[in-house]
């Protein structure tokens, strides 16, 4: 694909294609989600576990935070120098057989993957659970062109499997409890034995089971990345079933998507990232298996390999001084299993393949704030993801710094917030004595609504906002003025 | 660039677009400085000593791995032990063309270029292996000597895998500066394993369900 130069050139993520932008806002989408008991049950159970297992396998390590120092460190080297880093990978992988594309959103490397995969003549390709492919919405792109995708990854497979959408970057199917999974095996596996149970190890042998055969005939695999070094050209996957071994080996063609961020400069780099990564994410020492490949290796694994470079949004992160950190984060989710917000809403709810806290300042940079709008307020600004995080990213301080790029933006195009109207009207009432105290014992109309629970619940319009989400207390009978009037008899 | 299928005006590849957006985006940005590598670079025991060792196979048995020890020429005996005690007939397991010792006795199906369909009818593989992590009870295997392709350490159900003493090192950052990047690398730490019904961890998914470890220490 092609642009003339001197277009307009922002580079956020397009409109109509992948899964970036919700269907609705946060607070609404938050609601929905609440109502469902069973959902909040499934994520609470589910995130108390990842989160006790995390900290006893942290706690064992003497020099955790200078690996956070580095792995920030290591990051913020790179962003400052991504182009040349690029640049390097590039070579070195060519160097070894590989061929590098490069897509500047998710339209092109969705038709960059699609022409490779059409290229071997296959009509289906297997998948190692990578989130780049499910921000871009590469599935449905592959099936518009008549090519089949198998997801391999369990959380990836019961996702695809149940016509769902993932709620979790690490385990895209974390809302959905053993039970949930049994059924969906027993409605859409031809081959699941009907006497399934739900333990999570018989639903485990299932999935093997259902897709052993396409490992092991399977021509073509698709898969995403966690590192790529550039002084040497390596790319690396973590994971834990094998499914991302089975991809990565059997295969004749490998095509990997990855987002230009995740680009490190240095082999011994990983040494830092494969102590954090792992016992952030699973809670693990070490995750089951990594594999790395540099290029091709004659003779062993695919002989055809495609790296596609995405940007899709990425460099006008980069591009925010204040937002770019953003780009740091390595897909460990850490920040959502201790999200007091994301436990009770789970991943639907945020709209973007990438949930939770550093979903609600990566989404809103990657499309445009004006497309995520709600998103930097899904936050208490608690700070548990800051402390958790691996690379030290300020996600709360981003989230601040979001929300007044949001409202700048409002601003700029002349349409004042509710907030703005009501901090106004409050500064005109608040600069004139007798203004105050009219406004003060006009208050008192509140009691009426409050008398039942001694709490308001609901404003009329347009306060309601305020009250959609907080209570209010009853007004008090009278104000301290008027008490001090009454004690003392006269005007404080 | 020109591209060839435009013409004039001068139009640019993504790749350009991309790396124009990158450095329009970091400017004149100050450099972040210096990385900081104030971490534990080594575990401070040296390789296969007797602490790291007994750290590896804890390691190893948190994760459902066995782990038996034995002298170097005891190691035929071993492994012939555990194939005996997993199946109630003669095993058929899969080795590469270089082990470095007659290992998996002399009835082994020697790999050479087998087919996944070939490798899944077999029982298991017995590979040595190129660097071992204590703290983390890993084991990595290079595609380097006694270690073969990558598919005959995946497809077959049951890995048995030698480790010697000398190949056991402390921490991650001892065993990334001992590898070759260039070279296919797995690391493995554990049977195949999977968290994703309710974060809770089983084992045995998609890869070998069943790890065995031969350690092979000093007599």
């Amino acid at each position: 694909m092609s642009t003339f130069l001197g277009m307009p050139d922002v580079g956020h993520a397009p409109r109509g294609v992948g899964h970036l932008r919700g269907e609705e806002p946060f607070p609404a989408a938050a609601r929905k989600a609440l109502a469902n008991a069973q959902l909040r049950r499934n994520i609470g159970h589910a995130t108390s576990t990842i989160r006790a297992k995390r900290a006893a396998v942290v706690g064992e390590v003497p020099d955790w935070e200078e690996l956070r120092t580095a792995g920030r460190d290591i990051k913020n080297a790179t962003m400052h120098r991504l182009d040349s880093y690029l640049e390097q990978l590039e070579a070195n992988i060519q160097a070894r057989g590989g061929v590098v594309h490069w897509a500047r959103d998710a339209i092109e490397a969705n038709e960059i993957v699609t022409r490779l995969v059409k290229a071997t003549g296959s009509d289906e390709v297997v998948k190692v659970k990578s989130m780049a492919t499910q921000e871009i919405g590469l599935n449905e792109a592959l099936e518009a062109a008549g090519i089949t995708p198998y997801e391999t990854d369990l959380a990836e497979l019961i996702v695809q499997l149940g016509h769902d959408l993932p709620s979790h970057i690490l385990v895209p199917a974390i809302h959905r409890n053993r039970a949930e999974i049994r059924e969906i095996f027993l409605r859409e596996m031809p081959d699941a034995d009907p006497g399934l149970t739900d333990e999570p190890q018989v639903l485990a042998m299932a999935a093997r089971k259902h897709l052993r055969e396409k490992f092991l005939t399977a021509r073509v695999a698709i898969s995403g990345a966690n590192f790529a070094v550039a002084e040497t050209g390596t790319l690396s996957v973590v994971e834990s079933e094998g499914n991302g071994r089975m991809c990565l080996t059997l295969p004749q063609t490998l095509i990997t998507v990855m987002g230009i961020e995740k680009v490190v400069p240095a082999w011994t780099d990983l040494e830092v990232f494969l102590q954090l990564l792992p016992r952030s994410s699973t809670g693990e020492r070490m995750n089951p298996y990594t594999s790395m490949w540099t290029g091709v290796t004659p003779g062993d694994g695919p002989q055809e390999f495609h790296l596609v470079l995405l940007d899709n949004g990425r460099t006008a992160t980069l591009a925010d001084p204040d937002g770019r950190e953003a780009l740091n984060c390595i897909r460990c989710s850490a920040c959502l299993n201790v999200c007091p917000v994301y436990e009770r809403t789970g991943g639907h709810a945020y709209g973007s393949v990438y949930p939770g806290p550093i979903g609600a300042v990566l989404s809103p940079q990657l499309t445009g704030i004006e497309d995520n709008a709600s998103l930097p307020y899904a936050s208490s600004l608690c700070g548990a993801c800051y402390d958790v995080c691996p690379v030290k990213i300020d996600i709360p301080t981003m989230l601040v710094h979001l929300r007044a790029e949001h409202v700048d933006a409002r601003r700029a195009e002349g349409r004042p917030s509710p907030e703005a109207l009501v901090m106004r009207a409050a500064a005109w009432t608040m600069s004139n004595p007798r203004r105050w105290a009219l406004a003060q014992r006009l208050t008192r109309l509140g009691r009426l609504l409050g008398r039942r629970r001694d709490r308001i619940s609901q404003l009329p319009p347009p306060l309601s906002s305020w009250t959609a989400s907080r209570d209010l207390p009853r007004p008090p009978e009278e104000t301290f003025s008027e008490w001090w009037t009454r004690t003392r008899g006269s005007q404080p | 660039m020109v591209d060839p299928d435009q013409g004039e005006p001068a139009v640019t590849s993504s790749r350009d677009v991309v790396l124009g957006r990158i450095r329009a985006a970091v400017g004149t940005a100050p450099d972040p400085g210096p990385v900081r590598r104030d971490y534990r670079q080594g575990s401070g025991a040296l390789p296969g000593s007797p602490e790291l060792l007994d750290l590896f196979e804890d390691r190893l048995v948190d994760y459902k791995a066995s782990v038996r020890r034995c002298a170097a020429d005891e190691v035929t005996g071993a492994v012939a032990t555990i194939l005996a005690g997993r199946f109630d007939r003669p095993a058929r397991v899969v080795v590469p063309a270089d082990l470095p010792g007659p290992w998996a006795g002399p009835a082994a199906v020697v790999d050479d270029g087998l087919t996944p369909a070939h490798l899944d009818a077999l029982d298991g593989v017995v590979t040595a292996c190129a660097v071992a992590i204590a703290e983390t009870g890993t084991i990595v295997l290079d595609g380097g000597a006694g270690q073969g392709r990558r598919v005959i350490t995946l497809v077959p159900d049951l890995h048995v895998c030698v480790v010697r003493a000398d190949q056991i090192v402390g921490s991650v950052p001892e065993c990334v500066r001992r590898l070759d990047p260039e070279r296919p690398l797995t690391f493995i730490s554990g049977p195949s394993a999977t968290s994703d019904i309710e974060l809770s961890r089983v084992e045995g998914v998609h890869g070998p369900r069943t790890l065995e470890v031969v350690l092979v220490v000093p007599r």
